[in-house]
């Protein structure tokens, strides 16, 4: 059974269908690249799955429970879902280690004396131990993403969403980040991540999505989709992407 | 500062000798900066010297001079009138922290979208809309006289009181304005982040938004409190023995307006701290997010 299931979703922003019938399965422990020109969806199906924007058609499934059927306690399932955004949206008044203990205390329930030494072991891992008690805009923007990702694991979730994680990063600061999505696979978390880092996409997917117009055009290993991709706008797409 | 300049051998923190056209530069410079305050100086003493001249020239001077800037009469009226301004320091100070409370609830209150919250928001909206529309001094009469008038069991009838209730209803709606928009101006990505990590609705305006907004209302916020501080004075109409009403009873009895001038004194020695330690707050805000980022 996949851990997520996403079953004809459609989405409408202002009278435009930005998603138009996406389906997609995502096993566990599997890593789901989503790619695909700005504007073709990537961005709104995350937001979708992390039920931050409603749906106006079809549905998704966790564990096979469905969680955009009506009266569903998001919170309940956003518990389960971790998510990571472009432009880190870490809390400004808070220090790196308020941000990550946050939600595993006001959520999770977690004492607060443990979640701090739970977040001080994540951030050791993820080389942010001197971060702990600086405020975000401390911080460079690497740093920052890192700390969100930090943010997102301290509520252990059964899947992570990864909206363009490197896309406001300056170019140095991107492979610090990028290594971190590395250590979470090995580790054998379940992701989908949306992105324009190609190399990266090759390198980390077990699955690439190809959106286009808010259609799911194209799937396959990143061996098929960059090597022999089929459908010609595809192919279109990572020609004027190579450089990536 | 000089951390961009590479690894070899750093230029000496300190220019040793300057040069000829940064010399130049600096005394032309210099120059400017005098010829500047001189136009300045000269200008605003001619301004003052106008303003003074006018007012002496004035056909009905020697009049306003002894009723208006008596020295006698204003070190008479002083102890009373002071007397008197303690209790708009108090009213002031009572109606603040209910003003505070009572705007936050209402700015709350209108971003909550919980269906069962629906009454109460509308209320919200009604009681913003009204009271801000209702002239101050108008709402001191109403419940000041209409609110004694209603003979309830209960109901207070301390013109004080009553004073202070009307001086919070009207500045509940416009500080409730103040916080609503400084929600407002926090993005919604904050929110977003929040309900992502499964904070509910509520926790997130807790823990979330309204921190940072209420960070980010302050120096509007302490401007509000210096309008407070002067309409304290509108709950004289009611009879409270506040400065304007002491100035009032020592004008009368003496028939000279002196001791309205030393209320209008005691007024700006009380606001004028407060402006300058709005400024203080905003410049130290504004300095410390600067500070961050660098």
């Amino acid at each position: 059974m996949p851990l997520l299931r996403v079953e004809s979703l459609w989405k409408t922003y202002r009278g435009r269908s930005v998603l138009r019938g996406i389906d997609l399965d995502v096993d566990p422990h599997e890593v789901v690249c989503l790619i695909g020109a700005s504007g073709s969806g990537k961005s709104t199906l995350l937001r979708c799955i992390d039920l931050l924007d409603q749906i106006d058609d079809g549905a998704v499934f966790l564990d096979g429970v469905e969680i955009t059927a009506v009266g569903v306690d998001e919170d309940e399932v956003r518990k389960k879902i971790g998510m990571v955004f472009q432009s880190y949206n870490l809390f400004p008044h808070m220090t790196v280690l308020e941000n990550i203990t946050l939600a595993p205390v006001k959520v999770h329930k977690t004492r607060k004396s443990e979640a701090i030494v739970q977040a001080r072991e994540l951030l050791d891992r993820f080389g942010l131990a001197d971060k702990a008690g600086e405020y975000p805009d401390h911080l460079s923007g690497g740093q920052q993403q890192r700390a969100a990702i930090v943010r997102a694991l301290a509520c252990r979730p059964e899947v992570m969403l990864l909206d363009e994680v490197t896309s406001a990063l300056d170019p140095e600061l991107v492979a610090e980040v990028q290594e971190i999505v590395r250590e979470l696979k090995q580790q054998g978390m379940t992701m989908i991540l949306a992105t324009h880092e190609m190399s990266f996409a090759r390198d980390i997917a077990d699955t690439v999505c190809f959106l286009h117009d808010g259609v799911l055009l194209e799937r396959g290993s990143p061996e098929q989709i960059f090597t022999s991709p089929t459908e010609p706008r595809t192919r279109e797409f990572l020609a004027g992407s190579v450089l990536r | 500062m000089a951390g961009r300049l590479g690894r070899g051998a750093r230029p000496p923190v300190k220019n040793p000798a300057k040069s000829e056209r940064q010399l130049a530069r600096e005394a032309q410079r210099r120059r400017k900066t005098a010829r500047s305050r001189a136009i300045a100086g000269i200008s605003s003493i001619a301004a003052l010297a106008l303003v003074i001249s006018g007012l002496i020239a004035s056909p009905g001077w020697p009049r306003v001079r002894e009723t208006f800037f008596s020295w006698s009469e204003l070190t008479a009226s002083l102890p009373q009138v002071l007397a008197g301004f303690w209790s708009n320091v108090s009213i002031f100070l009572i109606a603040e922290p209910i003003i505070l409370v009572v705007g936050l609830a209402i700015a709350v209150t209108r971003s909550v979208e919980t269906p069962a919250f629906f009454p109460l928001r509308a209320l919200a909206v009604v009681y913003t809309d009204v009271f801000r529309g209702i002239p101050t001094i108008l709402l001191v009469f109403l419940i000041g006289f209409g609110v004694p008038a209603l003979d309830l069991q209960g109901a207070p009838r301390s013109p004080m009181i009553l004073g202070v209730a009307a001086l919070v209803l009207s500045y509940g709606a416009y500080v409730a304005e103040v916080f609503r928009a400084g929600i407002e101006s926090i993005h919604p990505s904050q929110l977003a982040a929040a309900r992502s990590l499964g904070l509910s609705r509520a926790q997130a305006m807790r823990h979330v938004i309204l921190p940072q907004a209420v960070r980010r209302v302050i120096p509007p916020l302490l401007n509000d409190f210096a309008s407070l501080q002067k309409d304290t004075a509108l709950v004289s109409v009611l009879g409270v023995v506040e400065a304007l009403r002491q100035a009032q009873i020592h004008s009368a009895g003496a028939f000279n307006y002196t001791p309205y001038l030393a209320a209008a004194l005691l007024f700006v020695l009380l606001t004028v701290p407060m402006a300058r330690f709005t400024d203080w707050v905003a410049a130290g805000a504004e300095g410390r997010r600067a500070a961050r980022e660098r």
